[in-house]
């Protein structure tokens, strides 16, 4: 119990603090790196409170991909000349700081005031409709459930994917001049007419192609 | 304060929501940065949802959290594809020089 307790304090901490310097950090490429030891922190409380699947899936989705991506366009982007630039405002000379501090401040205390209010509708553990089991494991029985009566959800988040996959493909791609490409529609339709042409040969005097 | 409950576990979630609003907020470098609290903040709900399906053993929460993800990588990527595109047009993601729309 304690050392749930202790580890529970220590990874949040971690973060905590990296939140705190994906926002403030100079580099974006040290945000990135943040950001990544923010996801791990997290998952690994995931995996602390029980929801290992869900841990594992985000050090994969997360780190593995998401993070990764984001180096990659910041890597591609030329955003070093904005190195060294914290918060800073050329035109409204970071009036926009103490606004934007407060609002968040009052958004934080919000939040608080609802949390410690928190009270549990008494019949709220009878309207459960999908127990945790603890015969099972956490994957088993996610899937159990995913498969079964999630399908169409499942199914729909695929084509979320697919959706999102062909419009980042359609964004990024250009057409560049002065390249030659295969054209197969040009190339399936085309008929014997313009393919072949039969010449009339005259005796002695060959052929001319092109004339 | 020794056990670790609900509270707990909403109160991180809270802090993380908030720090990526202030990012949002405070953040004229480039959108880059914005795009990573706007996962910040997805985090966070990931979080609340985890810990309530856990304190009250209901795996739903869980099954959200991973539908949570699909939609957060699908965002993630056609931002970023997006910012890619702006960058080639116009040279510059420095959040104070978008202002085409004019906001």
């Amino acid at each position: 119990m304690i050392a749930h307790t202790v580890f529970f304090y220590i990874f949040s901490l971690i973060a905590i603090v990296s939140a705190v310097m994906v926002t403030v950090s100079k580099n974006t490429v040290h945000s990135v790196f943040f950001l990544i030891l923010d996801f791990i922190s997290i998952s690994c409380l995931f995996i602390m409170i029980g929801a290992e699947f869900l841990g594992m899936i985000m050090l994969i989705v997360y780190v593995g991909a998401v993070a990764v991506l984001f180096l990659f366009v910041v890597m591609m982007l030329n955003v070093a000349e904005q190195k060294g630039q914290w918060f800073s405002s050329r035109w409204d000379g970071g009036t926009h700081i103490p606004v934007g501090l407060l609002v968040s401040l009052i958004i934080f205390f919000e939040l608080i005031i609802v949390i410690g209010g928190w009270k549990y509708k008494p019949d709220l553990l009878n309207s459960l409709s999908i127990n945790i089991s603890t015969d099972v494991t956490n994957t088993r029985s996610i899937g159990n459930v995913l498969y079964t009566d999630y399908i169409h959800l499942f199914q729909i988040s695929g084509m979320i994917l697919l959706v999102a996959m062909i419009g980042a493909i359609v964004l990024t791609y250009r057409e560049r001049a002065g390249v030659k490409r295969q054209s197969y529609v040009k190339q399936i339709s085309r008929e014997r007419d313009e393919g072949v042409d039969l010449v009339e040969a005259e005796r002695n005097k060959g052929v001319k192609i092109d004339a | 304060m020794l056990s670790i409950g609900l509270g707990h576990y909403l109160t991180l979630a809270a802090i993380i929501f908030t720090i990526g609003v202030v990012g949002i907020f405070l953040n004229r470098k480039n959108v880059i940065v914005i795009l990573m609290s706007i996962e910040l903040i997805l985090l966070a709900v990931n979080i609340n949802l985890v810990a309530f399906s856990i304190f009250i053993n209901d795996l739903s929460g869980q099954i959200f959290t991973l539908f949570i993800l699909t939609v957060a990588a699908a965002e993630a990527a056609i931002g970023l594809a997006i910012i890619v595109v702006y960058f080639r047009n116009s040279d510059t993601i420095r959040v104070e020089e978008i202002k085409n729309l004019k906001g």
